[in-house]
C-alpha cells in the first residue's frame, strides 16, 4: 500500500514561562519537516517562541470507557483542597 | 551619487520582486498544503522586503513616485533581478533548486550588506538575514529530500540543478552602479562571495548526492536589464493594473 | 452490542450535548453522528482550499505591493484553515488522502461558490466582503459546537479570519470612492456577486435535508433562511454607505419584520452548479487535482528519504 505524510501533533509554548500547550495537527515526512511545516501553519502570526512535533501514532491515550475508574475517584477527595479545612479567622497567611 | 544608490537598490529589491512574484503564482497548487504554505511564507516574506527597498527607493527619488510605481511601472530593460529568479515554476524541483541557488547567495549578501555605511540598507539587511536564514533551510533540506528520495525525485533535482546552473555565475556580477556603491562602503563586493558559494552549494548538492554540473559556460544580462523571454510574461502579470488603469489608488 | 445497549448509550450521548458537554474524539458517538461530522467538516475543508482558486488568480495581478501581501496572505489563510479542518475531521477515523480522493471523484462537494470565475480586480473586493461575509455568519456558531476538535478549529480560523472581511470591505470600499471607472468595477462586482452569496447561506429551510439533526448536534444554530436574512440586514447599510446598489429591484425595507424584503432567488442555478454545472466546477477540480497528481513524485520522495534517515539513524544506534 501507497505510504502518505504521517500525522504529527503539534504543541506550541507562546512564550517563556508558560507550557507548550497543543495547538493542532498537521502532516510531514519526518521530523525535521513536521518542525517546518508546524513553524509555518501554526506560528503565522508570532504565535510561539517554541515547538514540540510527536508522531501522532506515538501518543498513548487513555481509554475514555474507562474514565469512570480513572477519574471518578478523585472526584470526592475532597481532603485534597484546601477549603476542606476549618481554621479559626484570625489566622492569616496559611 | 543619488542615482547609483537608487539604482543599486533597484537591483537588490528586483531580485526579491520577481522571485516573490514567481512564488506567488505556486499559490494553492503545491504538491501539499503543508508545502503550499511554506513558500507562500517564503513569497510573503520576499514581498516585505521588497516594500521596505522600494520605500527607501522612493524617498531617495524624490520626486512623486511611490513604492508601487517603481515596483510597476518600469519598462522590461529597467529591471535588474538575476535572470536566475525570473525562470519559470517548471516543476517543484526547479522551484526548490532556483530557491537554493539564489538562498545561498542571498543569505552571504545581505550577511555582507549588514555592514553597509548606508544606515538604512544595513537596517533592512538585518530584518532581512534571519527571514533568508530560514529560507535556505527549507530549500536546502528540499534538495537533500529530493536528492536522496526516490530514482524518480533525484532525476528531477538533478535536472532542475543543471538547467539553472547556466544563472549561476551572474550572483557575482557587477555593474558600474555596484562598482560605485562597493568603493562609497554601501555597496558588497559580490565577487568576493563567489569561492564560499559554491563551496557551500558543492556540500549541500554532495549531501543531497546529486552531482556538480560541468558546464563552464554562463547567462548573464539580468544585471544590465537583459532578461531572458520569461520576464516579459511575468511582468504583464505584475503590470496589468497599473498599465490598464493609470494613476489611480487602490 | 446488543441494540439496546447502543439505545441506551445513544441517550446519555444526547444528554452529554444537551449539557453543552464537548464529544472528544475517542469517545462513543452514533455511527451517523460521526458520518455527518465527516461529511459536513470535510466539506468545510473542501470549501476552504477550493476557495483559494479563485483568489489565488488574482495574487500575481494585484493592483499594489500592498493589496499584494494582504491577498497573499489571505489566500494562504485559508490553506491553513483547509489544514485545521482536516486535520479535526481525521480524528474521526478519515485520512486526509481518502477525504481528497472523495473531492476529487465529486462524492464529496465543496461550497458553490467557488465555481463563479474572478473576472476583475473588484472580485477580491466582493469576495473578500460578501463571501468571507456570509462564511463567518455560518462559522461563528460552529465555535460552540458539540465535537471537540471542529469548535476548536474554528475557534482559531474565526480568529484568523477577522482581517479577510475588512480586507475585501476595504478594496471595495476604494473603488468605490475612486474613479468612475472603478466605481463601475465595483458595482459589477456586486452585481455578479450579491446572489450568489445569497445562495452560499444554503437551500431553503423547507428543502434543506439536514437542518433539524444538525441543530441538535449543535452543528448548526440558525435556520439557512434566518442566516441569510442576518446577512441581507448586515449588508444592505453597508453597501449604501460606500454608494453601491444592490442587484435586487424588490429589495425594501420592511419596518414591521424590522429587516428587508427582498426578490426570489434562482434556485435552478443554485442546484445546476451543485451539480456540477457552474461556469468553473471543471477548471477548480482540474486545477485541485493536478496540484494533487503532480505532487505526488515529491510526497514520495520525502517519506523515502525519511525512511533512509530513520535506517540511518538505527544503524548508528546498534
Amino acid at each position: 500500500m501507497k505510504k502518505n505524510w504521517p500525522l504529527w501533533e503539534v504543541f506550541v509554548r507562546s512564550k517563556n514561562g508558560l507550557e507548550h500547550r497543543h495547538f493542532g495537527s498537521l502532516h510531514a515526512a519526518d521530523a525535521e519537516m513536521a518542525l517546518e511545516n508546524a513553524r509555518d501553519v501554526y506560528t503565522r502570526r508570532n504565535e510561539g517562541v517554541s515547538i514540540w512535533v510527536a508522531e501522532s501514532k506515538n501518543i498513548t491515550a487513555s481509554n475514555p470507557l474507562n474514565n469512570g475508574e480513572l477519574f471518578e475517584p478523585a472526584q470526592d477527595k475532597v481532603y485534597r483542597h484546601p477549603t476542606f479545612y476549618d481554621l479559626p479567622d484570625d489566622i492569616k497567611h496559611m | 551619487m543619488k542615482n547609483n544608490l537608487y539604482n543599486y537598490i533597484l537591483g537588490i529589491a528586483d531580485n526579491s520582486l520577481i522571485l516573490g512574484q514567481r512564488l506567488g503564482q505556486l499559490c494553492g497548487h503545491g504538491p501539499s498544503l503543508e508545502t503550499d504554505i511554506a513558500c507562500t511564507n517564503i513569497s510573503l516574506d520576499l514581498f516585505g522586503q521588497v516594500r521596505s527597498y522600494f520605500q527607501y527607493a522612493a524617498k531617495i527619488a524624490g520626486d512623486q513616485r511611490t513604492e508601487d510605481d517603481i515596483a510597476m511601472l518600469r519598462k522590461e530593460r529597467d529591471y535588474k533581478n538575476v535572470l536566475l529568479v525570473e525562470q519559470p515554476n517548471t516543476n517543484f524541483a526547479f522551484t526548490i533548486g532556483r530557491q537554493f541557488l539564489f538562498d545561498v547567495y542571498h543569505l552571504a549578501f545581505l550577511t555582507e550588506l549588514q555592514n553597509s555605511n548606508d544606515f538604512t540598507l544595513s537596517v533592512i539587511a538585518k530584518k532581512c538575514v534571519k527571514e533568508v536564514s530560514y529560507h535556505l533551510r527549507f530549500s536546502s533540506d528540499w534538495v537533500k529530500r529530493l536528492g536522496n528520495g526516490t530514482s524518480v525525485s533525484k532525476e528531477k533535482m538533478q535536472e532542475a540543478i543543471n538547467g539553472l546552473w547556466t544563472y549561476t555565475d551572474e550572483l557575482f556580477y557587477q555593474t558600474n552602479a555596484d562598482k560605485e556603491m562597493v568603493f562609497e562602503g554601501v555597496g558588497v563586493d559580490v565577487t568576493k562571495l563567489k569561492n564560499n558559494y559554491y563551496s557551500r552549494i558543492n556540500e549541500i548538492l554532495l549531501e543531497a548526492t546529486l552531482e556538480i554540473p560541468e558546464s563552464k559556460w554562463f547567462q548573464t544580462g539580468g544585471k544590465e536589464g537583459v532578461h531572458t523571454e520569461h520576464l516579459g510574461y511575468l511582468l504583464s502579470d505584475l503590470q496589468y493594473m497599473q498599465r490598464t488603469y493609470p494613476n489611480m489608488e487602490w | 452490542m446488543s441494540e439496546e445497549q447502543i439505545k441506551n448509550l445513544e441517550i446519555q450521548f444526547n444528554a452529554r450535548i444537551e449539557r453543552d458537554e464537548k464529544i472528544e474524539p475517542k469517545d462513543w458517538m452514533p455511527e451517523k453522528y460521526r458520518k455527518t461530522h465527516i461529511r459536513q467538516m470535510s466539506q468545510h475543508a473542501h470549501s476552504e482550499i477550493v476557495g483559494m482558486l479563485p483568489e489565488g488568480n488574482w495574487i500575481s495581478r494585484a493592483p499594489s505591493l500592498r493589496r499584494k501581501v494582504a491577498l497573499l496572505a489571505k489566500v494562504q489563510d485559508e490553506a491553513g484553515h483547509g489544514l485545521y479542518l482536516y486535520s479535526a475531521t481525521e480524528t474521526l477515523g478519515i485520512s486526509r488522502e481518502e477525504m481528497y480522493e472523495q473531492l476529487h471523484t465529486g462524492k464529496a462537494k465543496y461550497s458553490s461558490i467557488f465555481n463563479y470565475p474572478t473576472l476583475t480586480w473588484a472580485d477580491m473586493g466582493a469576495i473578500g466582503w460578501l463571501v468571507d461575509g456570509a462564511a463567518i455568519i455560518n462559522q461563528v456558531p460552529l465555535c460552540n459546537t458539540s465535537y471537540g476538535p471542529y469548535a476548536r478549529a474554528m475557534i482559531r480560523v474565526c480568529k484568523e479570519e477577522s482581517f479577510h472581511q475588512r480586507q475585501g470591505f476595504e478594496i471595495m470600499m476604494k473603488l468605490a470612492n475612486g474613479t468612475s471607472e472603478q466605481k463601475d468595477l465595483a458595482q459589477d462586482a456586486l452585481n455578479r456577486w450579491w446572489w450568489p452569496s445569497l445562495m452560499m447561506l444554503g437551500p431553503k429551510d423547507e428543502e434543506s435535508v439536514h437542518t433539524e439533526q444538525s441543530m441538535k448536534w449543535k452543528l448548526k444554530r440558525k435556520s439557512n433562511d434566518d442566516l441569510r436574512q442576518q446577512f441581507i440586514d448586515q449588508t444592505v447599510p453597508q453597501a449604501d454607505l460606500i454608494g453601491l446598489t444592490i442587484p435586487d429591484p424588490e429589495l425594501k425595507w420592511n419596518k414591521e419584520r424590522g429587516s428587508y424584503d427582498f426578490g426570489p432567488i434562482n434556485w435552478d442555478e443554485f442546484w445546476q452548479v451543485v451539480k456540477g454545472h457552474g461556469p468553473c466546477n471543471k477548471e477548480r477540480m482540474k486545477a485541485r487535482v493536478g496540484a494533487w497528481k503532480e505532487g505526488e513524485w515529491v510526497r514520495d520522495a520525502a517519506i523515502a528519504y525519511a525512511e533512509k534517515q530513520a535506517n540511518k539513524n538505527f544503524n548508528k544506534a546498534v
